[in-house]
């Protein structure tokens, strides 16, 4: 099979520090990849690269067979490459419907049909949980319900590949739980990829893991073979071992 | 503002026009004249709060649009001896593809460097009109000769320099831009572009080419602002300079401002107000500047959101 996502000597400097460190990596479709790391290991830089966000100093990045290191953002997202915030970004001052509004009008191939839009924003929001909080303002939202409308704009762009940067940060352990069969549901019709701190969470949603460390993959593996992996204990989980 | 029932605002928008067009028939001839003016500069204010209400793009160089309007449709028919209609159309032309080229180079820049491009190109048209002062008349203008403003309709000829077909005219004007605006922010197109202003860098996440979404709406915004100027030439007579200097890229800001950004009705009760607060109070004393001045504080301190803006947030969500 060929893999739906793949980087080639990926890397990207800012001044004389290198964020991403020649990065080589493979994600196939269907997959959930679980990306991991201590703080400042250029997890964040990776998946940026990958959605466009940044433009990366050196190396390739290929989705679905095609090359797109040079395609603008907005061009990775019409291929089907979501990206959800870490830092919350919802539109605060517009209600929650207009902010999955606006990922479903654009994704509609028949613009004309006024029930397309109102259709395509409640299936986001029900699977999501949100349905009920429609006419609030985004900002009014609780912090949690900030997040799950984040994921509910990235569903609504049908993504082929979600990019999920530290989903559960700052939610209670009640609302992980959700958002963990949130993924889980998401990931029957998308391949993910997972940026997390929360261990339980990775070790139950991942097919696999891949650790960053320093800007370069340190292993690539399923949860128990990285687990059970010494580098990965020294270099992330900081255990000693005898 | 969106899934709103679209009655209330449509009801709304067209109590206004019904209201303007009343006034037409009770108004002592002095204030006739003053409303027609109003209503076109108002128009000139639409068009500025398209970019600057809705985009949220601070432009201090949009008089250059009006006067290309202006300057359009007036030489047309000063120099090429133009019809009506056809100069209004040239300047409203004018203005549209002078909107495409600075969109096209403004908007590599965002924030305050946006502000100083724009107004740099303004003064630059400023000084080009000058510079060509025997086609444009320099800073004296010119006027358009009240033969030549005449709009001739098959059998009909209506004479603009007549205070009911001017009055009308703008009324006309008025209400057809007010309606676009309307249906324009009312759109998805328009959910675009507070998109913008709320949060570029979320949009293009969505998927938006926002430059494209941005260069779009400065085309609008300077197509709208250059229909207004044409139509001040034609129905006012006049082409000067001043309409191309740097206070005329503020006056549609204040307006904006003072009426409520972002609201589709608040450049004409902006215009109107600072119109009215001007004329009322040079009645009283010739340092009348100072009053506007503080009535512009007053505003700004209690209605920080302008007059429509401040209603909207307090009383009435469903204004658009």
């Amino acid at each position: 099979m060929m893999p739906l996502l793949t980087t080639k000597g990926l890397s990207r400097n800012f001044g004389g520090l290198r964020a991403v460190d020649n990065v080589d990596f493979a994600l196939m479709p269907g997959e959930i990849r679980a990306v991991i790391g201590p703080n400042g290991a250029g997890k964040t830089t990776f998946v940026s690269l990958v959605s466009g966000r940044i433009q990366p100093s050196q190396g390739m990045i290929v989705f679905d067979g095609a090359d797109i290191t040079s395609l603008p953002a907005y061009a990775r997202v019409r291929l089907g490459v979501a990206y959800t915030f870490q830092i919350t970004s919802v539109f605060a001052n517009l209600s929650v419907y207009d902010n999955v509004a606006l990922p479903v009008q654009r994704t509609l191939t028949d613009g004309r049909s006024k029930g397309a839009v109102r259709t395509g924003v409640m299936a986001a929001l029900e699977r999501t949980g949100l349905a009920d909080r429609t006419h609030m303002l985004a900002g009014q939202l609780s912090y949690g319900h900030q997040r799950l409308l984040e994921v509910a704009m990235g569903l609504a762009l049908k993504p082929r590949l979600l990019i999920l940067d530290e989903p559960t940060q700052g939610l209670a352990d009640s609302e992980i739980d959700n958002f963990i069969e949130l993924v889980r549901e998401i990931a029957k019709s998308a391949t993910v990829l997972l940026i997390e701190h929360n261990m339980p969470v990775v070790m139950q949603l991942a097919d696999r893991i891949t650790v960053f460390n320093a800007g370069r993959i340190l292993a690539e593996g399923a949860p128990e073979q990285i687990r059970a992996n010494t580098e990965v204990q020294d270099a992330y989980l900081g255990a000693t071992h005898d | 503002m969106k899934d709103a029932s679209p009655a209330k605002p449509y009801a709304l928008h067209l109590g206004v026009i019904i209201l303007l067009f009343a006034l037409s028939f009770v108004l002592p001839d002095y204030h006739h004249g003053l409303l027609a003016r109003i209503m076109v500069l108002a128009v000139f204010a639409m068009g500025y709060n398209m970019l600057f209400g809705y985009v949220g793009l601070l432009s201090l160089g949009h008089a250059m649009f009006f006067s290309a309007g202006l300057y359009g449709a007036g030489l047309a028919v000063i120099h090429l001896g133009w019809s009506v209609p056809a100069a209004f159309a040239a300047g409203i032309l004018c203005g549209a593809l002078l909107a495409l080229v600075i969109g096209v180079l403004a908007l590599r820049t965002s924030g305050v460097a946006f502000m100083i491009v724009t107004m740099m190109f303004a003064q630059v048209f400023y000084l080009v009109i000058l510079y060509f002062a025997s086609w444009t008349g320099g800073d004296q203008g010119m006027v358009v000769p009240q033969p030549a403003r005449v709009l001739v309709l098959g059998s009909t000829s209506l004479d603009l320099t007549s205070p009911t077909v001017r009055y009308t005219s703008a009324l006309a004007l008025f209400s057809i831009v007010l309606l676009i605006t309307l249906a324009i922010v009312r759109s998805r197109y328009g959910r675009v572009l507070v998109a913008i202003r709320e949060n570029e860098e979320r949009t293009k996440m969505l998927g938006y080419d926002t430059f494209s979404n941005k260069l779009v709406a400065v085309v609008v915004s300077g197509t709208i602002c250059a229909t207004s100027g044409a139509a001040y030439a034609l129905l006012f007579g006049y082409v000067g300079s001043s309409f191309a200097s740097v206070q005329y890229s503020i006056l549609p800001l204040l307006w904006v401002l003072l009426g409520g950004a972002a609201t589709t009705l608040g450049p004409l009760i902006g215009t109107l107000f600072m119109y009215y607060v001007v004329d009322i109070t040079s009645g009283f004393t010739s340092a009348y500047l100072l009053i506007v001045g503080i009535a512009l504080i007053l505003l700004v301190l209690f209605f920080p959101k302008g007059i429509l803006g401040s209603i909207r947030q307090r009383w009435l969500g469903w204004l658009p």
